[in-house]
């Protein structure tokens, strides 16, 4: 019988790991050399690049990304929206980039406060145009530049920006086949029960890492 | 005088039945040839990505399912490769063949749908009989490990629910030892027919700075000459210890797109095949209790198994805080998930990438100047399931 050992590490077992770690840690050296004021932070972490930009150089430094003979980002994978209800800067778009040539991936984030308006990157990459409709849509973040920016995913007519933190799961509207007016009506949504959601979280115990990872945490504060 | 030409707006859908699902595109005529698409997506909008943020994280997973509903356990690997990258756990190495096995069975449950209908679209009947009889048998196969035919939920942070029958395991082999022959018949209807090449060759031509421009991935991409496949690339799980091969297309139309669907099936086969044969012994989910749950004999005996099943099935398990992004080689394309966690038991945002998205999104592109008849054709070899673009 056979059994695998669980404490093997990932990176011994798959050896391009290694190499992509590498590769990372070059590409990060490089990126920070050649555009030096623009990026803010940068980290790589889980084997991953993030870069932080200010949303003022965001499309020079994709451009930057996307024509670079060592970057060579010219798929854009996808702009995930993130809010922060309680941050100063609210809103966080995450960009993510894949380089073919080099095999590479690569995150880009802005953050910004609410009611600031975004330059559009469709220019650069035209499948940007329906993945910030989408960001449009669940955030209220709008675009400059945008060809045709309008919702997409939601209702017509649809009010509200459902994926922000302050948006109920609920919802306001609910619709139903009216036999009497032989249409479909909106109503406001009556639940039997309030939606109920359980805080189950322990506040006494976490798993081994998470001690760990709190350690941590009061060590840094103390330095 | 100037005869003024107006064109004709088309209501394309939403009840469509060539639209695959609930699609409503406008469309812009002049005469019989399209000047422009809008699609109207979102029809089947369920929010999911708000659902999973109010879930702990194995409450989450079965919304993957739903997702591209005729593949669910490829979109479930997704999301437990992301989870585990969190963790930083490692999965038992038996574990790892059963789950490529799966997504192997669904990535032919997808390309049989995808060619069978895509032929029915352009006025072959007979392919989607003889399919639809195959993915029967795959569906049980389905039902057999994880109890459900559609909606598997059967991956799970660290693993799978639990281990396969053997009788099973004998089973897929002998499927796989059949099926090729099914795909040699569903060849020899479709292939070198005349009518199904008329209506697919040099239909939806993408070249492949375009594949790339328009975010494509997948077939879509491979379609179009370019040689990537995350399973070789950015080899996850054991597919880089497998032998199988990518099949790339030439001209990057619908029926080069056809073509690797074929040959991606009998690859398929073989990497199930290959799996069988070296599926090793052992556990099938992470040893590690405070992530997967005990079984069931040591519930009865051991206290501490039943404390760790209760805290389980109600805090769930804590994610360190971070955030990453796991993508997977799904039938349609690049399916990934963004997680980011906030250091607890629920995903703080779960961002998913579905591949059709990007398709759906390039129809406008590839439609205009074909003919309205085109229309069903290019929507069919896109591969768009409404599960995964909507969301």
């Amino acid at each position: 019988m056979e059994f695998y050992n669980f404490k093997k590490k990932l990176e011994e077992k798959e050896p391009y790991k290694g190499n992509m770690i590498d590769n990372l840690k070059k590409l990060e050296t490089y990126l920070n050399s050649e555009l030096s004021i623009k990026i803010q932070n940068s980290l790589i972490e889980n084997n991953e690049l993030l870069i932080e930009v200010d949303q003022k150089d965001l499309v020079q430094v994709i451009q930057f990304l996307k024509s670079d003979d060592k970057c060579k980002f010219r798929q854009l994978i996808d702009i995930a929206g993130v809010d922060y209800p309680s941050d100063e800067n609210r809103f966080e778009l995450v960009y993510l980039f894949l380089s073919h040539e080099n095999n590479n991936r690569i995150k880009l984030s802005i953050k910004f406060k609410i009611n600031q308006i975004i330059n559009s990157i469709t220019k650069i990459f035209p499948s940007a145009n329906w993945m910030e409709r989408e960001v449009f849509d669940m955030y209220g973040i709008k675009f400059k530049n945008h060809p045709d920016l309008r919702r997409i995913l939601t209702d017509y007519g649809f009010k509200g920006h459902p994926l922000r933190k302050d948006f109920p799961l609920t919802g306001f509207n609910e619709v139903r086949y009216s036999e009497k007016e032989k249409k479909v009506v909106y109503e406001p949504v009556k639940l039997e029960q309030n939606y109920r959601n359980f805080d189950f979280e322990s506040p006494w115990e976490g798993t081994s890492y998470l001690k760990e990872i709190k350690k941590k945490e009061i060590d840094g504060k103390k330095n | 005088m100037v005869k003024k030409t107006k064109s004709l707006n088309l209501n394309f859908g939403p009840q469509h039945p060539a639209a695959h699902g609930v699609l409503r595109l406008i469309l812009e005529l002049d005469g019989e040839v399209v000047e422009k698409a809008d699609p109207h997506i979102g029809l089947l909008h369920r929010g999911t990505e708000k659902l999973i943020e109010q879930k702990t994280y194995t409450q989450a997973l079965p919304y993957f399912d739903r997702l591209d509903y005729v593949a669910p356990m490829n979109q479930e690997h997704a999301f437990a490769l992301a989870a585990e990258k969190l963790l930083k756990i490692e999965v038992p190495i038996r574990a790892k063949y059963i789950r490529v096995i799966f997504c192997e069975i669904g990535r032919i449950l997808s390309h049989i749908l995808n060619v069978t209908t895509q032929a029915l679209d352009v006025g072959a009947l007979t392919p989607s009989l003889w399919g639809f009889e195959e993915r029967e048998t795959l569906m049980t196969f389905y039902e057999r490990a994880s109890g459900s035919r559609l909606h598997a939920n059967y991956f799970r942070t660290g693993g799978v629910h639990q281990d396969i029958p053997i009788k099973l395991v004998d089973d897929i082999e002998k499927f796989c030892k059949s099926f090729p022959k099914i795909i040699d018949d569903l060849e020899g209807l479709l292939t070198d027919n005349r009518i199904f090449k008329q209506r697919n060759v040099e239909i939806g031509v993408v070249s492949k700075q375009e594949a790339l421009d328009h975010s494509f991935s997948g077939v879509m991409l491979r379609g179009s000459g370019v040689p990537w496949d995350l399973r070789r690339s950015q080899p996850y799980e054991i597919y880089n210890e497998l032998d199988f091969k990518i099949p790339i297309g030439k001209n990057g139309d619908c029926y080069d797109r056809y073509l690797c669907r074929i040959e991606e099936m009998r690859e398929s086969v073989k990497i199930i095949l290959q799996c069988i044969e070296r599926l090793p012994k052992g556990p099938v989910k992470s040893i590690d209790g405070k992530i997967s749950p005990p079984n069931r004999d040591d519930l009865k005996q051991s206290m501490e198994a039943l404390i760790h099943h209760f805290k389980l099935f109600t805090e769930g398990y804590r994610v360190p805080k971070g955030d990453v992004y796991t993508a997977v080689e799904a039938p349609k394309g690049e399916f990934g998930v963004y997680l980011i966690s906030d250091g607890s038991n629920k995903p703080y945002r779960c961002k998913i990438r579905a591949p059709g998205f990007s398709h759906l999104q390039a129809m406008d592109y590839l439609i205009r100047g074909h003919m309205l008849a085109d229309v069903p054709a290019v929507l069919g070899s896109l591969d768009i399931v409404f599960g995964e673009v909507d969301r």
